[in-house]
């Protein structure tokens, strides 16, 4: 029993300032929100995305290669916005922003039905290991991208262009391999890390993949302004407002 | 809401004591038929906690009041409560973290209340029994590497303490205990689930009556753990993955089939 009327008063201070609780899920739509609406500008409003020899993440890859040229974002963008949009963080924070359900922990919410995730469509979450391995194939042409970002007419350089790319295709590959799909994927879904000698180098991937995993949603969010800041930089390449400086 | 009572109203400072802060306490009052939150000015010290401000209530105001607890230590996981409104363990929580604030002191929502801040949680140790215990390949004891009971070993830090369980809105908020397990109950099943020498297969159970579907990741479970488990991240989405290994993934279906048949 602790003797209060003899000890002085608290001089601890308190722990750290806490957010209101309406905060995270408003702050998850606007920035959520904001990208979805420039996604589609960009997406629906332009033909290509590449400057000289950059190519912006949401023409990768270059479809108009292969003689598509209708709408050619909308035949790359589908599988990044899916690996997303049935990515485990992420679904946290659309639950929590978008349908309050709940808004944040301990809140009330409205009365319905709920299903969770047993039904169609948020069911169809349960395919997201299929959008990963789409994911790494997007990520294969991104580092291809990237090389040839620094290969320039002249041969190689290093221009700003070529570092936001790379700085880019690296935050996305964080957050594409810390992905908890792939962690199951590659250990996770076994119940001995010792039985067999497979398993052994199994465990050493899951290990790795578990440790940029802990920092999952910070990649996700990351990444996430990494492609937008990558697409706006060439976009305004392309529109002649910036000029790139060729720094090698 | 009722007047607040004052220490005076009890027992009065001895004289010559320093003078400590109050701070008010408003505690449910009740029991499963009606209740009220009742406020009491509670004289306080550094370090106390809300359970100690309980405590002083049942000493000097009021002997009435019941209060679940054990070890006062945050290792029982008896005196879960909610606090402002916020599942939390009455332990655990320091009053100065509200200093300049009413400290709301409730009953944990999600179960059925018995008196004051005693809630029912046996339909917990009901759901126990509808998981198939640990079957072992062979008798105990086992030799294992740590490195394949260190998944297990998190999940076994469980205090049963069950405000993962208040805080999970399918529970709290959408009356879902016909349907979901809950949080508590997933990393059990986990840890049954991931330990080597386990032989017993729950994912249909998981698919089925536990209802793992309706969970959707929303992390509160893990946000409230006193004892710090990666609930979501470590056992539901592992477990989520290992029922789509079976349910939702035609190409695992098919290599399962070639070993097995």
């Amino acid at each position: 029993m602790a003797t209060p009327a003899t000890v002085p008063a608290p001089q601890r201070a308190p722990k750290g300032w806490k957010l209101p609780w309406w905060v995270e899920p408003t702050a998850t739509v606007v920035a959520l929100g904001s990208f979805g609406l420039y996604s589609i500008w960009e997406v629906f409003f332009h033909t290509t995305g590449r400057f000289g020899n950059y190519l912006s993440p949401f023409f990768s890859p270059d479809v108009t290669a292969w003689g598509i040229h209708v709408i050619p974002a909308v035949w790359v963008v589908w599988v990044p916005l899916l690996f997303r949009a049935s990515c485990y963080y992420y679904r946290k924070e659309y639950y929590r922003g978008f349908f309050a359900d709940p808004a944040a922990c301990a809140r009330p919410e409205r009365s319905r039905v709920y299903r969770g995730e047993t039904r169609f469509p948020l069911s169809l979450n349960n395919l997201h290991r299929f959008m990963l391995y789409l994911a790494i194939v997007v990520i294969l042409f991104l580092w291809d991208d990237t090389v040839r970002a620094f290969i320039f007419p002249n041969g190689f350089g290093v221009g700003l262009g070529s570092l936001i790319m790379l700085g880019n295709v690296i935050l996305l590959s964080y957050y594409t391999f810390s992905c908890h799909a792939f962690r199951h994927l590659v250990g996770g879904g076994l119940d001995c890390f010792t039985c067999r000698a497979r398993a052994v180098t199994r465990y050493g991937l899951w290990s790795r993949v578990s440790a940029w995993n802990s920092h999952h949603g910070q990649w996700a969010w990351i990444s996430m302004f990494g492609v937008w800041a990558t697409d706006v930089y060439i976009r305004l390449l392309i529109s002649g407002v910036l000029h790139d400086p060729r720094l090698i | 809401m009722a007047q607040p009572q004052t220490m005076d109203q009890a027992a009065a400072p001895e004289a010559g004591a320093q003078q400590a802060t109050d701070m008010t306490l408003s505690v449910f009052r009740g029991d499963a038929t009606a209740g009220e939150e009742r406020e009491y000015r509670v004289p306080v010290g550094p370090g106390m906690v809300v359970l100690d401000a309980v405590h002083w209530l049942q000493a000097n105001v009021d002997s009435t009041i019941a209060c679940r607890w054990n070890c006062k230590a945050a290792r029982c996981g008896s005196c879960s409560a909610d606090i402002n409104g916020h599942p939390g363990l009455m332990c655990k929580t320091r009053l100065d973290d509200f200093v300049g604030q009413v400290v709301h002191v409730r009953p944990m929502r999600t179960f059925p209340i018995i008196k004051d801040l005693v809630t029912d949680v046996s339909w917990n140790y009901k759901v126990a029994k509808q998981i198939q215990p640990f079957t072992p390949a062979q008798p105990a004891p086992f030799v294992m590497y740590q490195r394949d009971v260190d998944r297990g070993q998190e999940f076994r830090r469980c205090i049963e303490c069950f405000l993962c369980q208040n805080v999970c809105h399918v529970l709290r908020e959408h009356s879902g205990m016909d349907r979901y397990f809950g949080p508590r109950f997933m990393i059990k099943i986990a840890e049954l689930e991931m330990h080597p020498m386990d032989t017993a297969d729950r994912v249909d159970l998981l698919a089925g009556g536990g209802g793992l579907g309706f969970c959707n990741i929303t992390k509160c479970c893990q946000e409230v753990c006193p004892e710090h488990i990666h609930i979501t991240d470590n056992a539901i989405i592992p477990l989520k993955e290992r029922t789509a290994d079976r349910y939702w993934d035609p190409i695992r279906r098919l290599f399962r089939r070639r070993r097995t048949g």
